[in-house]
């Protein structure tokens, strides 16, 4: 990997993923802390090209369970991912496509009506898709291998291998 | 290749293991601090949020508000008792469900759902499935197949105990073997076979409406007031948990003087205006004079040639029904008695006609009725079309809170109430949207960027029931009434409810009949 970045470049990378961090494990827990919270409100809400997955998941109550576990876990655990610096590229495209995921239920195109209440007024792109633009954007600049603990699994490996060159050269 | 490790930020020790310096390790480690502080901030956020809900609470004196004690009754004892079910159309499938008896073919669309493992974690009321009585036979053999081969709610198919059909109901009620029976009816036998049934020593539970008339009304009445049988009408919607809740924040005041009370009814579909002949595909239903015992369904009705629009539809007519009256209204006042215990009104005044549904009915399909209780300084209200689905809820107005009483219950303080003053002014409770919910089961809307803790937080409160697992009300109702058989006791829905239900709805038929204000003389018992 060979990624060349300025202080600022650097600093403000790292900001937008402590922040998509952040976002992610506090929804992540408040749906583990709500009880009553499942994804049945919303995937009945579910239009376009997601809907016939969304009928999947909520004709069985056992499946949407298991949606809500790994959903509420998912976001927590990418949240935690972000957050720390820990395999922070697996975190980013995860999250990217869990949130392509809520985006392809509920997009905001001409048509489409939702009784759920938007918090702003979106025509095609909304908050989620830009979201995940920006977990795309950290996939190709990553950054915990500079600041987060993915700093300490980069250069363990790169010590091993520069162990093995000295050896090679002994 | 130009790699990023700074010149001092690692080396290798002799035994060959990595070394971190300091600033490698701040790096390393930059997002714990921001963990520290999520952490911090969730939990003061949670804090916030049950410290506001606990303030309203006490702010309105529910602390013990949030336990529900439906789930606290002991588990069900005792010798299996005999019931035979009287008509078994749609309604008595559900009735059958709620007593833990379902056919194959459920079992299986439940399997197919994920719903079956729900219904089978109802509990075993220890009944048997006995006898069968219904004058369509393609009924009584569906009945017969729940009975004889069907899914119990114990996990076991089919039963070894013979199941008997009864050609008529008086010879069920003739069977000593049978315990008791459950009247699933159309609404112009309930009364009759009510009282026969007890005169036979068999405990009752009738489906709504109790009776079309004044005579049989009184006679039921005077029947099972004098026996020891255990009567329940069948009125599951008090058995919703919802109910208690709303019942302790009436008992403690919290709405203030409640001086109107507006219930109604919005439907909008043929079947909803009981329009039922036809079948999904809109083809005539089965049944003919060669399946159906056309007299005995007629009953004491007057006797008219055979008809299945009349078979199907009965609801529709007068001499079979009270419509609206007696199919749905009958569930608003029951809510409503079981909460205030209003009884009787002094008057009754109803209003509408045939607006929409230009059929052959006698019902009305828009329909309003005004009950006054002078004596309880209160106005109820009725109205309802077939013709609308607008949802208006059921609100109960006092001067210092309203309630809407549905699936969820709503209590939103009232801007001028004079018991709130102090705390609307302070700020600790709103009046722009609800002081206080109550929401049983799961299914809240959610998504990342939409909705988050503040739309929770919004809804004041909220809360889980019974485990949050979802009961079946009927199963409820059914279940209260086989305790009270087996134990005494008298169910939620007894005699004395029925009568003041009964005449109630009678009042309101007869004034729109009648096209005149009635009362209600309670020195000669009777309406004028």
């Amino acid at each position: 990997m060979n990624y060349y970045y300025s202080t600022p470049q650097l600093w403000s990378l790292v900001l937008l993923r402590l922040f998509i961090g952040w976002h992610f494990l506090f929804e992540g827990l408040s749906k583990f802390m709500n009880p009553q919270w499942s994804s049945l409100g919303f995937l009945r809400e579910s239009q376009w090209i997601m809907s016939g997955f969304a009928n999947w998941v909520t004709s069985d109550s056992g499946i949407l369970s298991v949606v809500d576990i790994v959903n509420t876990w998912g976001l927590m655990a990418i949240g935690a991912g972000l957050l720390l610096g820990l395999f922070s590229r697996t975190a980013s495209m995860s999250g990217m496509i869990l949130l392509l995921m809520y985006y392809l239920n509920s997009p905001p195109l001409t048509g489409m009506e939702y009784s759920l209440p938007s918090d702003g007024n979106y025509l095609i792109i909304n908050k989620t898709l830009i979201e995940a633009l920006s977990l795309f954007v950290l996939f190709l600049f990553p950054t915990s291998h500079l600041i987060g603990l993915d700093l300490l699994l980069h250069r363990k490996k790169q010590t091993q291998n520069k162990q093995e060159v000295t050896k090679h050269e002994e | 290749m130009k790699n990023n490790i700074p010149k001092s930020g690692t080396e290798i020790n002799r035994s060959g293991k990595l070394k971190l310096d300091r600033r490698t390790l701040i790096k390393a480690l930059a997002g714990v601090p921001l963990l520290g502080i999520f952490a911090w901030e969730a939990t003061r956020n949670r804090s916030y949020a049950r410290e506001k809900q606990n303030r309203v609470i006490r702010e309105l004196g529910l602390e013990h508000l949030q336990t529900p004690k439906t789930w606290s009754a002991p588990e069900v004892k005792g010798d299996r008792i005999r019931i035979g079910f009287i008509g078994f159309g749609t309604r008595a499938v559900q009735l059958a469900r709620g007593m833990g008896f379902i056919s194959l073919s459920e079992k299986e669309s439940r399997q197919t759902k994920g719903t079956l493992e729900s219904w089978m974690s109802q509990e075993d009321l220890q009944v048997e499935i006995a006898g069968v009585c219904d004058v369509f036979d393609l009924h009584a053999q569906m009945g017969m197949d729940i009975a004889q081969n069907g899914l119990r709610v114990n996990g076991k198919t089919g039963t070894n105990d013979p199941v008997r059909r009864y050609r008529t109901y008086r010879e069920m009620l003739d069977d000593p073997s049978i315990d008791a029976v459950i009247v699933a009816t159309p609404d112009h036998h309930h009364a009759r076979i009510t009282a026969d049934a007890v005169r036979a020593g068999k405990h009752v539970y009738c489906e709504k409406s109790i009776a079309l008339n004044e005579d049989e009304l009184n006679e039921v009445y005077r029947v099972v007031k004098n026996s020891d049988r255990v009567f329940q009408l069948g009125h599951q919607i008090t058995q919703n948990v919802i109910f208690q809740q709303a019942r302790e924040i009436i008992r403690k005041n919290i709405l203030g003087k409640i001086s109107l009370i507006e219930t109604t009814s919005n439907r909008n579909s043929a079947s909803g205006a009981w329009i039922r002949h036809l079948d999904v595909d809109g083809n005539p239903k089965p049944g003919d004079l060669h399946t159906i015992d056309w007299d005995q369904w007629l009953g004491n009705s007057p006797k008219v040639p055979f008809s299945i629009d009349r078979f199907y539809n009965w609801t529709q007519f007068f001499d079979y029904d009270t419509g609206m009256l007696g199919q749905l209204f009958t569930h608003e006042y029951d809510a409503i008695n079981q909460l205030l215990r209003i009884g009787i009104p002094k008057s009754a005044v109803s209003s509408g006609g045939i607006y929409h549904w230009k059929d052959n009915r006698d019902i009305p399909d828009v329909l309003h009725c005004v009950f006054e209780y002078p004596d309880r300084e209160l106005t109820l209200i009725y109205s309802a079309t077939l013709a609308s689905s607008r949802p208006r809820g059921r609100v109960i107005m006092g001067n210092d809170a309203s309630m809407n009483l549905g699936e969820s219950l709503e209590v939103t303080a009232d801007w001028d109430s004079p018991q709130f003053k102090q705390q609307i002014e302070a700020g600790i409770i709103g009046t722009s949207g609800p002081m206080l919910t109550v929401k049983p089961g799961s299914g809240e809307i959610d998504a990342v960027t939409s909705a988050t803790e503040k739309y929770y937080a919004s809804r004041g409160l909220t809360d889980t029931f019974i485990n949050g697992r979802p009961v079946d009300v009927t199963h409820l109702h059914i279940r209260e009434w086989i305790d009270c058989i087996r134990n005494g006791g008298t169910p939620s829905d007894d005699i004395e409810k029925a009568y003041e239900e009964g005449i109630t709805v009678l009042m309101a038929h007869q004034s729109y009949v009648e096209k005149r204000r009635v009362e209600w003389d309670p020195v000669r018992r009777k309406i004028v």
